[in-house]
């Protein structure tokens, strides 16, 4: 018996969206990737990433930027004397005058980064576009550069992760700092840390390219009076203060 | 037909060799569970934290490392500069000098965050870094004084001791220096930061490294049932004395200086006086029991003809040299760092305050390692090759 089947509109449409469909996600998404930045194209050095912190504008008590931080980069938040901190809310009280301020502290992201100059195997390195990072892969885990940053700014892994973010891989017995979240960066996207101050109405921290004449912080910089930690170590650092 | 009495002297001393042995291995069985185990579980069960980053193994393992160059003082002054009664000692110094290294380097690997990326510290260098030419140091230390030992030991090398003991010397200095400045390269802390730290580690060095020499000599004179010449004796004693001496000046030194630059009063009343226990230690570890009393002891009447009372100064320097190297190490690092010199810090990550230490059981295990490497290295070559220092009292010193 043989039974003759005209296939209806609804069925000649459904099909159609699936091929449409199949035939258009991979365009959009080869698209995506195209437009961003290829693996082998390194980061530029026409590029300075540079932080600029304005202290008056610090809100004591919040902890908007160090929450963004331990989020985006997998941190589990604890306080403990082992545990990983990537930037921490810092309160600095004048002996004489007795004047605060609150900031937060991280990476100052050197140009001359002591860090880099005493590691051995040259795990802790600067990337062409100013950024200090660790290579997870050769640091064997001395601690020596934790001994030469002048801002306490790196922390040792003490014990297995577990959870992490696939951004930002970490690794037990190596040592971390803040990267300015390099891969968000890399994406064209501010640091979590500058989102969430910003989210928060603070405007504290600006972030963007110290060597472009027209970026909002080199106008910033240029515009008010801004200061180095430990200048006088004369290490050029890519995060700046004002308000200190 | 196996004999199982054991009446002779050299079949008890072979007992007694098998005993030391096991007891060496023991303590090194125990610095290898605890190194499993850190290596498991992370440096969280040691007493290390992100304040205090090197601990109690860094402070033997360094020690070590430091006595490793100044070991090999004695057979320098035989080589470099003629004198017989170091020539005779040549050969068991420069025995020590690379069995120390070698303890001293192994708790410093054993230590590592990723010690099983010891091939990628071997293989990937930046040499800008202190640490890294500290590595090269090592390699060419352990090289080059393997061939003196060739050249001290072998008849037909023998012409060539002069020149290689000479290198040897001089890659012992640049080896000492460089360890100091991995200390004195240190720009952002208070008790770093000071070219001094190169000379003042050559001079410790030479204190540790002798007082080291002597206590394996006078054990293996015991062994050996010698008497020690009081001449020779007396004037061994006398250049520990003149170490001891200059270690205790360069630490003036260092502490005056500090003392004269404003900026840093804080740390120096931290530890010279107020600072935990870190001033006890520096004053009563360092000074007295490792500088003054050994002094003492040293120029006491009678002390060439006491070889028990050398014995027991050298153990006393290096006792000393420990808490010297405590203090260095992790009395420096507990003192806050100034991040902005002139205010007071507070902040989650312990800014501002005084960071404790207290070293957990499994880095002392780990930290014994090195004594214990040594140990087992020595007591096998003692044993197996002619190191026992001999004078012959006809010859002019």
């Amino acid at each position: 018996m043989t039974t003759s089947h005209k296939p209806d509109r609804r069925d000649f449409l459904k099909t159609g969206a699936v091929v449409a469909g199949a035939a258009i996600a991979p365009g959009i998404l080869f698209y995506g990737i195209a437009q961003g930045r290829a693996p082998e194209e390194g980061a530029s050095s026409l590029v300075r990433w540079g932080m600029l912190i304005d202290t008056s504008k610090c809100a004591n008590g919040c902890s908007a930027c160090v929450n963004a931080c331990n989020h985006e980069n997998g941190l589990s938040g604890k306080t403990g004397p082992q545990d990983s901190q990537w930037i921490r809310k810092l309160n600095i009280k004048h002996l004489q005058t007795g004047i605060e301020h609150n900031l937060p502290m991280l990476c100052q992201h050197c140009a001359n980064p002591p860090c880099v100059d005493v590691c051995p195997t040259g795990a802790s390195m600067k990337r062409a576009d100013g950024i200090v990072l660790v290579d997870r892969h050769i640091c064997i885990g001395c601690r020596y550069c934790m001994m030469a940053c002048p801002y306490k700014a790196r922390s040792f892994v003490h014990e297995p992760l577990s959870d992490q973010n696939p951004d930002v891989p970490r690794g037990k017995g190596c040592v971390e700092a803040c990267t300015f979240c390099v891969q968000r960066v890399d994406r064209d996207e501010q640091p979590a840390c500058v989102e969430a101050c910003n989210a928060d109405g603070h405007q504290a921290m600006l972030f963007g390219d110290l060597r472009n004449p027209e970026s909002a912080i080199a106008k910033a910089m240029k515009a008010y009076a801004s200061v180095e930690v430990r200048g006088d170590l004369g290490l050029n650092t890519g995060v700046r203060y004002q308000g200190i | 037909m196996t004999d199982v009495t054991c009446f002779t002297a050299d079949c008890k001393k072979s007992k007694l060799f098998w005993g030391l042995l096991a007891l060496g291995g023991l303590v090194m069985l125990s610095t290898l569970s605890a190194y499993f185990y850190i290596e498991h579980h992370g440096h969280i069960v040691t007493g290390m934290n992100n304040q205090i980053v090197w601990g109690l193994p860094h402070v033997f393992a360094v020690f070590l490392i430091v006595a490793a160059s100044g070991v090999l003082n004695v057979a320098s002054i035989g080589s470099v500069f003629g004198k017989k009664i170091y020539k005779t000692r040549s050969p068991l110094s420069g025995l020590l000098a690379l069995t120390i290294l070698a303890g001293g380097l192994a708790v410093l690997v054993l230590d590592l965050g990723r010690s099983d990326r010891i091939i990628v510290a071997m293989t990937h260098y930046n040499f800008k870094s202190i640490f890294a030419l500290n590595m090269i140091f090592y390699i060419g230390f352990f090289a080059i004084v393997g061939v003196y030992l060739l050249t001290l030991m072998d008849r037909k090398l023998k012409p060539w001791s002069h020149p290689v003991g000479f290198l040897a010397f001089l890659w012992r200095l640049a080896l000492t220096t460089a360890t100091g400045s991995v200390f004195g390269f240190l720009v952002a802390r208070a008790g770093y930061n000071s070219a001094l730290y190169a000379p003042m580690f050559i001079i410790y060095s030479f204190a540790y490294g002798l007082a080291c020499f002597l206590v394996v000599q006078t054990a293996m004179y015991k062994w050996s049932n010698i008497q020690i010449d009081e001449n020779i004796l007396g004037r061994i004693k006398n250049l520990l004395a003149v170490f001891v001496a200059a270690s205790l000046y360069f630490t003036a030194v260092l502490h005056l200086t500090n003392m004269y630059f404003a900026k840093q009063w804080d740390f120096e009343r931290f530890i010279l006086v107020e600072g935990d226990t870190y001033p006890m230690i520096f004053w009563l570890g360092q000074v007295i029991i490792g500088g003054i009393v050994p002094l003492l002891m040293i120029f006491s009447p009678g002390a060439a003809k006491s070889p028990a009372r050398i014995l027991l100064a050298s153990l006393l320097v290096i006792v000393g040299g420990h808490a010297q190297m405590y203090v260095t190490i992790v009395g420096v690092q507990a003192f806050p760092l100034a991040i902005f010199p002139g205010y007071a810090e507070t902040s989650s990550f312990f800014d501002g305050v005084v960071h404790p230490y207290s070293p957990s059981t499994l880095e002392v295990m780990l930290a014994l390692g090195g004594m214990a490497t040594t140990f087992l290295l020595t007591t096998v070559a003692v044993r197996i090759l002619k190191f026992l220092p001999i004078d012959r009292l006809d010859q002019k010193h």
